[in-house]
This record gives C-alpha cells, structure tokens and sequence, in this order.
C-alpha cells in the first residue's frame, strides 16, 4: 500500500491551441494522506482546475499531459486506458463542479441521475438502487427525499442543486472527493450550509477533498493543507497556519495583505498586487510573478527559482527565500 | 432644500411575473425601501441574490420603471409615483451613472474602447470638437489607469481588470455626482479586486463623487462604505455605521450573514461559532406574510407571522426593522 492517497510528481500540462501551446501546469507536485483536506488556491487561469481534473484523466482537447508521475490509490493514472478510468471515476473520486445548474441534466429528475451512478459502479439492482438514493439525500440534509426523487433540477434551488451534486458525489463512497470551488456560486448564508455540511461527511466517510478555491477564507476554516498556484506553478505549499502565518512567498503575503478583512477598526488602504495576471501564452523567462514582484531581484527575470523548504511540509519557490537562507546559513558559519 | 444629495422614500419596484386580470402575479423585487446618501458619501448596499439591491440601484436611475416609490436628488424630484411626477432623465443621465458587475457583457465588443467611453460624451455634448473629444477620452482613461494608446484597442484585448477601468472611465465621462457601482468588484480575481476598490476610492477623494455600492461580500463593502444598508427579500432589514453594523449588528439575519463569512484567518475560524441559518430564501414571487425573515429566523413568532416590522431607527443613526430586537441582542 502506498504512503500517499494522491502523489503527483512533476507533473506537466499544456494545451496547444490555434495561439499557441499554454503551458497550464509547469512541475507540479502534490501529496495528499487519506482523510485529508487540501486547498489549491489561485486566481482563474493559474492551473488549480486543471491539476484536480488531469488526476481524474479529465484534460480535454486540445490539453496533453507531457510529463509527470500521477498516482492515485496505487493506480498510475498517466498510463491507464479510458476504459480503465470509467471504473475509477464516480468510484474512487468524485468531484462536484462550481455550477450546480449546470452540472445536473435538467431532462432527468435527481433520483434518476443518483441511481445512474449506483448502478454503474455497483451490481444493486433498481429498486436497491432507489434505496440507496434516498439514503443518500437524507445524508446530504435533504428533507422529504421521496418527493425530491422525482423532481428535476429546475424545481430545486442551488443550495439544493449542491446538496444533490454531493450525494452524486459520495454515490460510491469515494476516497477522494474534488471540489472545485462548490460555494462560489451561492450565497454566503448557503455557502456556510455547504461548507458544514462537507466536513460533517468527510468526518463520517473519511475521505480525502482536495478543495479548489479562490476564497482564502474558506481554505483558511477548512483545509489542513494549502497550496497557492501561479501561472500553472506552486510556488508555495504548507500547513494552513504555515501559509497564513507565516507565508514566505511575495504573491502569498501580496493576496493575503490584499484582502479587505472584517475585523478592521479604522480604514485602512488595501495594498494591491499590482500590474495584471501573467498571459500563459508568453509566460516570462523566470519566475512568473517577477513582473508583478515588488522585491523583485535581476535573478528572478532569468531563472525559474528552486524549491526553498521550511521543516516538513513548508516549501516555497522564490529567489528571495533562496537568498535570505543562504545568508541565514552563511551566518551561523 | 433637503441636505441628503440623494434621497430615497417608499420604494417599490414590481414585476409581472404571468396570471392574467385578478391572477396577475408580481415579483415585489423591491418593497418599502427608503434611505438617503449625502454628499461624498458612500452607502452600502448588501444582500444574497434576490434580496433586491441591483434592482433598487437600477430603478434609481430608472432603468426599470417604478412601482411606487419618491426619489429626489439634490432637492429635485426625479420621480415620485404617487403623484406621478417624473422629470426627464436625459440631464439627470449626466449627475447620476452607473458600473455594472460583468465587464465582459457590458462593453460593446465592435466598439473601441475611446468610442465607449466618447459614447456618452457625444449623446451629452460635452464637446465642441473631435480634438476636445480625443482630450477629453484621453483624461478620462488616465484617470482610471489606462492610457492614450488603449483608446483604440477593443474590449477582446483586455484582462477583466482592465475592462472593469474602462465600464468605469464611460461612467465617468459625463463628470456624474452620483454613481451606482453594482457589483463591479464581483467578476474580479482577488489581487485585481484591491486594485480597483483602491480606485474607486481615488475617484472619490479626487472628483467629490457620491456612490451606491452594491455587492454582496460584505467585506469589500464594509471596506469602502460609510454606511451599509443589509436588503433580505426585497426590504431593507438594517443600516448603520460600516463599522457599527460589523460589530454590533441588531438584526438577526444580520447576525448570521456576518458569521457565515468565512474569515481568513485560520486561528479565528476555528474560533469562531458559526450560525448556520436553516434552508433557503424564499421565493419573492410568494414572500411568507409579516416579516419576511420569519421562515429561517431562530426568534420568529406569531407576531412575526401577522405584521410587517416597522422600519425605525433603534439608535441614533442605527435602523432596523425587527420585532424582537430586544430578544435577540
């Protein structure tokens, strides 16, 4: 049995579009223990999707993966054939997508496309099947199941939609469940619902979630991990307390200092991340947050900086911790 | 003379929404909304989808026509249903404008971004000539960041930051007073959204401008608000001090809204007790009777069924409308 539930080692993702290839995903790596929760942070466009659908095998055209280790559960999802995933999909992981709306087929009532997935990856029979259904809707806090059974989507509202998406979701009993971003299109009182909800199961089922998210205050209540992506990088990874904390990287201290917080007492001005997110079309030479970088060094605009680890779990890649530990160490000498 | 710039009293603002003669059904989008904003203010507006506050920024500017409802600016009446007064909007279009949330479906994609913004110059006349046009777009959109050279460039050719500039730098060209900033940090990245709320606050130091903000993170909102009115189900459940509502809200849904906000910040999170409100809003096309909050309200009782709550200011400067402020505080 291996170590890790999920381990992704320099992983490699590009599309190549009519433009031009779009490096999405430069040497990512992920690990992720069973009955853990992982937070991807990033802005659109910085690779956090992407990395949760390519271990599903769900990069679409015109994406290709060029290189990299991907492992799941003692699967090797690099290698494995489409038919092979299909048992895999829906079994081991499950994902629920931003919009519910659109995620559920509006021509099939909900009990329909729950019982779908049953009896796909288990040999009930329909009426079991139907059994199973309905438990899981009452797990999901979904009050009169039987009539919710044969409604359709239309006729629930989207925290509903939600709910119904995660018993889809749970059908199997997965190890890992993916969320990518599943509050952001609701409201902040059904959000709270949901959040709650997703660890109530997880404490239940014990799986693992890997939470896909640009909303820090959601990772910052839910997850043990986080990592922060940038134009298709990690360029920092710790515990939830490492990264809010003590965050090392300029654009992990840039978006925290960057948000405007509640708690506040005077006005005080927020402090942007200036200039624009980096085009993947034409990413710089360096590293990709250089040009936005105001600690920014000559050495940052050539090369690509090297992991720089704190204790275990904490790492970074940026030239600036490179530097301050390499005099740290020159110190002590 | 009033001495609130913008002052709004009763407004309601229905849709039709199918049934025919006695059957006819609305969606009451807006109910009995009323507030003012003075000078260089900035008001707040929050709320979940639904509750009504795009609509009231809207029907303002009389995007939608008013069901009912007063509303004078600087001491003129701009409409007042009930005694069907309703100036012409053309001058008023120059005082008030607005910046909506999608800046990708708010800008005319065969437009240049110099014709957007010299748009509302030509419909207003501001200028005398092409060249005093040319100057003008030119200060506008340097003004919000943007320069000479992007006057010519398409909506295509920019990030959703930079179009957000330019919805802004269009409202900006007539000189307004008064603008309605609906949900413009929305569609926004995170590290963009300070970029321009920082902006917003420049514009208004720099041209003396009046704002209603509407969004529903209530953060943002609290950043840049003097004052924030919180809307639930089409009327307004609470204003007061940006500050004073964060820290001492009165209203019960109030109290849940700040606390499902999940603050980043890990140590507090794990902290802090949420109230996690039951179910969902309810429909506006069958709101419940009396308070429109009872149906997910830990307080509700009978009265709450039976009467609508009056709107009163419970401290100074501190309104609310609930029946048992006492007993939930």
């Amino acid at each position: 049995m291996a170590e890790y539930l999920v381990d992704i080692k320099n992983e490699r993702l590009s599309f190549f579009t009519p433009a031009g290839e779009v490096k999405a995903l430069n040497d990512v790596s992920i690990r992720l223990k069973e009955g853990e929760v992982l937070g991807i942070v990033g802005e659109s466009g910085s690779g956090k999707s992407v990395t949760a659908y390519s271990l599903m095998g769900l990069t679409a055209h015109p994406g290709k993966l060029l290189g990299g280790e991907l492992q799941f559960n003692g699967h090797e999802i690099e290698t494995m054939s489409e038919k092979e995933m299909r048992k895999i999909r829906g079994n081991e992981i499950s994902i629920i997508f931003q919009d519910p709306m659109t995620s559920l087929n509006p021509v099939y009532t909900i009990g329909n496309q729950i019982t779908e997935v049953i009896r796909l990856h288990t040999d009930k029979d329909g009426a079991q099947a139907k059994a199973r259904a309905r438990e899981l809707l009452e797990l999901v806090g979904i009050n009169e199941p039987d009539k919710r059974l044969k409604q359709y989507p239309h006729e629930l509202s989207g925290g509903m939609r939600q709910r119904v998406m995660i018993a889809i979701a749970l059908a199997c009993e997965p190890k890992l469940l993916i969320a990518d971003e599943p509050t952001t299109a609701l409201d902040v009182t059904i959000q709270a619902q949901i959040l709650e909800l997703m660890m109530e199961l997880k404490d239940k089922l014990g799986m693992a979630i890997i939470m896909i998210t640009h909303d820090l205050g959601v990772v910052a209540s839910m997850c043990e991990r986080i990592a922060v992506m940038y134009a298709g990088r990690i360029v920092e990874y710790g515990t939830t307390d490492d990264i809010f904390y003590n965050p090392k990287h300029q654009y992990t201290k840039g978006l925290i200092r960057s948000i405007p917080r509640l708690d506040t007492k005077e006005h005080e001005r927020l402090i942007p991340i200036e200039g624009t997110p980096v085009d993947l079309l034409n990413p710089p030479a360096g590293c990709p947050f250089a040009p936005r970088c105001d600690a920014a060094m000559k050495i940052c605009l050539r090369e690509m900086p090297p992991e720089t680890s704190f204790g275990d779990v904490h790492y970074t890649k940026c030239w600036l911790s490179q530097k301050e530990e390499f005099e740290k160490g020159a110190s002590h000498e | 003379m009033s001495e609130h710039l913008i002052e709004i009293e009763h407004l309601r603002q229905y849709f039709p929404a199918g049934g025919f003669g006695k059957y006819k059904k609305f969606v009451r989008a807006v109910e009995d909304v009323s507030f003012y904003i003075d000078k260089g203010e900035t008001l707040g507006l929050v709320g979940e989808s639904g509750c009504g506050k795009t609509t009231t920024g809207r029907t303002m500017l009389r995007l939608y026509e008013p069901t009912g409802g007063r509303f004078t600016f600087d001491g003129d009446v701009v409409f007042d249903v009930e005694k069907k007064q309703y100036a012409d909007m053309l001058p008023y279009r120059k005082r008030m404008q607005i910046v909506f949330q999608d800046p990708y479906a708010s800008l005319d994609p065969r437009m240049t971004v110099g014709d957007i913004v010299g748009e509302a110059i030509d419909v207003h006349k501001l200028a005398a000539n092409k060249e005093e046009r040319f100057e003008r777009i030119i200060s506008i959109l340097e003004r919000v960041g943007l320069n000479s050279e992007h006057a010519n460039r398409y909506p295509h050719e920019f990030s959703g930051g930079q179009r957000q500039r330019v919805g802004i730098a269009r409202a900006l060209a007539v000189h307004p007073e008064f603008i309605v900033c609906d949900e413009p940090i929305s569609a926004l990245d995170v590290s963009i959204q300070a970029q321009v709320i920082n902006m917003f606050e420049d514009l208004q130091e720099k041209m003396g401008l009046t704002y209603l903000f509407i969004a529903h993170d209530l953060s943002a909102v609290k950043h840049i608000s003097n004052r924030i009115g919180v809307m639930y189900l089409g009327r307004m459940v609470e204003l007061a001090d940006s500050y004073e509502l964060v820290d001492r809200p009165l209203h019960p849904y109030t109290k849940s809204l700040i606390s499902a906000i999940p603050i980043a910040d890990p140590k507090q999170a794990r902290a802090s007790q949420r109230i996690v409100l039951e179910g969902d809003v309810p429909s506006p096309l069958n709101p419940p009777s009396g308070c429109a909050f009872r149906t997910r309200c830990p307080y509700a009782d009978e009265r709450c069924a039976a009467e609508v709550p009056e709107w009163k200011e419970v401290e100074k400067g501190h309104f609310s409308a609930c029946h048992h402020i006492d007993k939930c505080n």
